[in-house]
């Protein structure tokens, strides 16, 4: 059982619930208020909903070996765009001008990942270079879209993406919910995911075999973008206003750490949408947990950065076989621990 | 031309290109603004962009070796912290703060090229958990932006080296033209510097032929991280403050800054003296948009993306055909 590539993740997530249930003795307990579900744990499903989007777009990206760190300034950017659009509008509270944002808000999204895609794919730049341009380039445009200010926007259909209720739960995770099913039937139940699996193994095989790589990684970079815009639209629409500047802020590593702790290895070649909800499952409940024992919120990042750094160790087949090594040389009649071999050939794959 | 002199000259490209840019806005520049066609105007850039040019010589050694360094930005904002949390709240003077910053910038750079190194993780990950390591540290330092008193910083930034014709350089002006001396020195004429260019150049083959490879990818590490650390300290001398918000995004400018100074960013290829020019084009960027007056401070992160974007494209152009 132990075996199983969601038992650990899934064991992070329980181990870090219960801890939370010695300070706050009723954590478990959910209320149905006003025809609305109330509790901490539908507050973690509804605030971690923009990462579990985000991290979704960002396992299929690292599935092909790529990486995307544009993905917090597309949020922001995509916010910032709906909320102008918005606010802009002659009704702000019509169907019409929240739909209009949106369209706006993926289109452009679109557009953003395309570059992304392109630059990687067809000229063939690292994906850390070509995704940091917009990483750092990108936190202009959302300011230069929001003229440098937080815009508020009060319209009600806007706000239902992000803050509001639908069927008594919270509208995001519903949405967030529906994208992972969706690209889930998608992937697996397609070949989509095993090409997708083959292109991060090995680019240069897939094309041999005649799989339209290129096509391939383009597509990943153009959902990642729809993902972190998606999430962009959540956010704005919860706190009813865009900004340029901190919107999304250092979501990528969120990003990055919930595929990590989901089992995906970031060398690309497998991908695991189970586990990469998981681990935004558990990365939203730490943050929760930083909140509620007390610790100031702003050392989140100390405890995210270790936890990246060991989670990426304990993948790491070196780190494996060195450990294994040392451990067989103390007890050299314990029979088989994790060999080296077998860690290796995982990565050759 | 024989073949071999038309590669090189191909090589030279983004450089050249760089440098005509430099000359085209200066001049752009001095045509347009009243104001702007004067030494101390490009005394200034050294000035001004002090930080940058050091962070950035560091990243050269780290791109030549085919690797990237992401923490710079959060290394430099952690040791303006603790400089400024030393010297204010515990009352340290200065001659024995900075070197302990710089060995603390150092120990982390060494710590994450031996990461990087010993279990084969991928550079840009282990140094974006540095990264955010280090931006954490600074928050745990103090969540407030921490003013520096101290006389000895005060004198170090109000200090002015003349220079004939009424121009003059700040101290930290001279500190980088003696970085940008060593690192020159360093790659060009030394041990290190060919097994740094051998490496980027092809890692297997450098490892075949016995260099050191793991003493020289820890190395490069520590060095960026030696370098980040002092541009914290040339940055404290700037602003006089400890801040957890300085320096964001400045990664990107220095690897914009390497690339956009000829240095190819799968390694083996480059010049630090092009990083030179890389910074000077950047700074200039920030002069133009500050005496234009009407354009918001958000265009310049854009037109460095722009234009980083343009000379990645072009060094892939080049790099292919070369290879076709």
């Amino acid at each position: 059982m132990t075996r199983h590539r969601l038992f650990w993740p899934a064991t992070m997530l329980l181990v870090l619930l219960l801890a939370n249930v010695a300070f706050t003795p009723d954590f478990f307990a959910i209320r149905l208020k006003d025809g609305h579900l109330y509790g901490s744990l539908i507050d973690i499903l509804h605030f971690g909903a923009p990462l579990i989007l985000v991290a979704l777009g960002m396992t299929l990206v690292i599935a092909t070996g790529g990486i995307d760190l544009s993905v917090g300034s597309t949020v922001a950017i995509a916010g910032a765009l709906a909320c102008l659009h918005i606010s802009q509008a002659a009704d702000p509270a019509s169907a019409g001008a929240v739909a209009g944002a949106v369209v706006l808000a993926l289109a452009v999204a679109l557009v953003l990942g395309l570059v992304n895609g392109l630059l990687v794919s067809r000229v063939g730049v690292q994906p850390i270079i070509a995704t940091l341009i917009l990483m750092v380039a990108g936190r202009g445009v959302a300011q230069l879209i929001t003229d440098g200010q937080i815009i508020t926007v009060t319209s009600g259909p806007y706000r239902l993406i992000g803050g509001g209720y639908w069927l008594t739960a919270p509208f995001a995770v519903l949405l967030a919910g529906a994208m992972v099913l969706v690209t889930a039937v998608l992937t697996r139940s397609t070949a989509l995911g095993m090409l997708l699996e083959s292109v991060g193994g090995n680019p240069l095989a897939s094309r041999l075999v005649g799989i339209r790589a290129q096509r391939l990684i383009a597509l990943v970079y153009v959902f990642s973008a729809l993902c972190a815009a998606v999430a962009g639209l959540m956010i704005s629409s919860n706190v009813s206003a865009a900004d340029g500047n901190n919107a999304g802020l250092w979501i990528e590593l969120d990003a990055i750490l919930a595929v990590v702790i989901g089992g995906t290895s970031l060398n690309g070649g497998r991908f695991s949408l189970g586990g990469t909800v998981l681990g935004a499952l558990v990365i939203q409940t730490l943050s929760t947990t930083v909140y509620t024992i007390g610790v100031p919120p702003e050392t989140t990042l100390v405890f995210k950065a270790v936890v990246v750094i060991t989670v990426c160790l304990m993948q790491s087949p070196k780190f494996r076989a060195k450990s294994a090594r040392k451990r067989r040389s103390r007890s050299s009649n314990d029979s088989r621990p994790e060999s080296a071999a077998p860690a290796n050939l995982e990565v050759g794959a | 031309m024989n073949a071999t002199l038309t590669r090189r000259l191909r090589g030279q490209i983004p450089l050249l290109v760089t440098a005509l840019l430099l000359v085209t806005m200066f001049g752009a520049g001095s045509v347009s603004y009243e104001g702007f066609f004067s030494g101390q105007v490009l005394l200034n850039l050294l000035i001004d962009n002090a930080f940058l040019l050091v962070v950035a010589v560091g990243m050269t050694f780290v791109i030549l070796t085919g690797g990237i360094d992401l923490s710079v930005g959060a290394v430099l904002a952690l040791s303006t912290m603790v400089s400024a949390s030393l010297v204010e709240h515990h009352h340290w003077p200065m001659f024995a703060v900075i070197p302990l910053v710089l060995v603390i910038g150092t120990a982390g750079g060494w710590l994450m090229g031996w990461i990087i190194h010993t279990f084969e993780i991928q550079p840009f990950i282990v140094t974006l958990a540095g990264m955010f390591l280090a931006r954490g540290l600074c928050y745990t330092i103090s969540v407030e932006s921490i003013s520096i008193t101290d006389p000895t910083y005060t004198s170090m930034a109000q200090t002015r080296i003349p220079l004939p014709g009424g121009t003059f350089v700040s101290p930290s002006a001279v500190i980088v033209v003696l970085v940008v001396a060593a690192a020159f020195v360093v790659l060009h004429f030394t041990r290190l510097g060919r097994n740094v260019y051998a490496l980027g150049g092809n890692e297997q083959s450098a490892l075949l032929m016995g260099l050191p490879v793991a003493r020289t990818k820890i190395g490069v590490y520590a060095i960026s991280g030696l370098c980040s650390a002092l541009g914290g300290v040339l940055l404290t001398f700037y602003t006089l403050s400890g801040n957890s918000l300085h320096a964001v995004g400045l990664e990107l400018d220095a690897i914009a800054a390497v690339v956009i100074g000829g240095t190819l960013l799968t390694g083996g290829t480059g010049y630090v003296l092009g990083t030179v020019l890389g910074v000077l084009v950047l700074g200039l960027i920030q002069t133009v948009i500050s005496f234009q007056g009407t354009l918001s401070s958000w265009w310049t992160r854009i037109v460095i993306g722009a234009l980083l974007f343009v000379f990645i494209v072009l060094q892939r152009l080049i790099t292919t055909r070369r290879r076709a």
